[in-house]
């Protein structure tokens, strides 16, 4: 007993290094429970609030080029919309067909803070769970497709964009309809990589590349980007690089995408998966 | 012993405000991004017990995990500059050791060695988190330019602010 005291004492520095150590090493493996825990989430609110301050200045520098960007979207909006149509049946086409079922409703978030340079990256934007975010909603902005939700505090929620290595999301080529994984590799905002889309695909560059909408996050068809370039690899498969539409350095206003029928959809998944 | 702890106590709010608020907010050149906050550690007395070097270091590196949603990254990486600091510290030694009631700052002890002392320790810190956060070694000189990148500008910015705050 003696000697193991004095072991411990001897060796005190590096034994307290190894344990704590240890213990941080152990947090970075726990990453999903620390997200959810009340510290993080007082953390979260109290980051959100001066970090909207200082966002608050910043966005009033930039709103000439704000009011032109929801210009141009409304302007796209206002061509969609169905009043602007002019019918060419006998009977025209009613919005609120009880055929139709509303799938995905939006809810505008203002980004409060933001980084692109690190590997990885997240967003924090100013709706939190009292206004109906949850964890795994999906985040667009009038560019493209931005991130999936992470976490969610009263009133503000953190993003994991594109831009993080560790997320990856189904995508589709536009045209030629075959789908692969795209996902980041760290190096530059502008661009990630789109993989697993089987050689005898046909692609060209400055094919379109939008969501699949198999995850039951995204709808189908949002943007994500353009090809710019490609080659085989292995054999089998493209490994394609794609342009995100989204600018990340220049990110102030997105919207939360609620999926009113993904629990089903989930729900049905699992009792498949549990056979 | 007692009487730095309030300079200390405010040096680590103000450090790990301005990294959160400031330094993890700027956007230079796509790939840097200093980390000042470690200039804490560094200005430790020259005293102080090494289990209390481990456990500030930790407090330090998850105070600025929790508002950077990493927790562990940041508390491992500094830890591990934390226990380097000792070994560092004897290396740099003057021939009569350190001299009781000075601190380990360029106006005890120069420019010149407060930088090299500095340097090792902040790149030792900058290469731990950079490996960390990609977690493998693919892309092995891509992440050491980054880390190193950005050591150059947290160097720059831990030497100023012995320039402009610790002038005295």
């Amino acid at each position: 007993m003696q000697n193991l005291i004095r072991f411990i004492l001897k060796y005190h520095f590096i034994l307290l290094f190894v344990l704590i150590q240890s213990l941080s090493l152990t947090l970075m493996f726990q990453h999903n429970y620390y997200q959810k825990s009340l510290a993080v989430n007082t953390v979260r609110n109290i980051k959100g609030y001066i970090n909207g301050r200082i966002f608050s200045f910043r966005e009033y520098l930039k709103l000439r080029e704000l009011n032109e960007k929801l210009l141009n979207e409304n302007y796209q909006l206002r061509n969609q919309l169905m009043n602007s149509y002019l019918s060419v049946v006998a009977e025209p086409f009613s919005e609120f067909d009880s055929v139709y079922s509303k799938q995905y409703s939006y809810i505008a978030a203002k980004i409060v803070s933001n980084s692109v340079n690190k590997q990885l990256n997240y967003i924090t934007i100013d709706k939190g769970g009292i206004h109906g975010v949850e964890p795994e909603m999906g985040i667009v902005s009038s560019e493209g497709i931005v991130g999936i939700v992470k976490g969610v505090s009263n009133h503000y929620s953190t993003v994991i964009p594109v831009i993080n290595i560790n997320l990856r999301i189904s995508a589709r080529i536009k045209d030629s309809g075959y789908f692969g994984s795209l996902f980041w590799d760290g190096k530059n905002p502008v661009r990630a990589s789109l993989v697993d889309i089987p050689h005898h695909a046909k692609m060209n560059t400055g094919d379109k590349v939008i969501t699949s909408g198999y995850s039951a996050i995204f709808p189908e068809g949002i943007k994500i980007g353009t090809i710019t370039g490609y080659e085989i690899y292995g054999g089998n498969f493209y490994n394609a690089t794609v342009e995100l539409s989204t600018d990340f350095r220049n990110l102030s206003h997105v919207y939360v995408i609620k999926n009113h029928f993904r629990e089903e959809q989930i729900e049905l998944e699992n009792t498949i998966q549990h056979d | 012993m007692i009487e730095v702890l309030p300079g200390n106590i405010i040096r680590f709010i103000v450090l790990v405000f301005i990294q959160v608020f400031i330094l993890n907010n700027i956007q230079f050149m796509g790939q840097v991004n200093p980390y000042m906050y470690v200039l804490f550690i560094l200005l430790l007395p020259f005293e102080t017990p090494k289990w209390f070097l481990l456990v500030a270091a930790f407090t330090l590196g998850f105070s600025v995990d929790l508002f950077s949603g990493t927790p562990g990254l940041h508390s491992s990486a500094t830890v591990l500059m934390a226990f380097m600091r000792p070994f560092v510290l004897n290396h740099f030694a003057p021939r009569d050791g350190y001299e009781p009631g000075t601190f380990p700052r360029a106006h005890y002890y120069g420019f010149l060695w407060f930088s090299k002392y500095a340097s090792i320790l902040i790149v030792i810190h900058h290469l731990a988190l950079f490996y960390l956060e990609v977690f493998h070694f693919h892309n092995f000189f891509f992440t050491l330019w980054r880390a190193l990148l950005s050591s150059a500008f947290s160097i720059i910015l831990v030497i100023l602010s012995q320039f402009f705050i610790y002038r005295r």
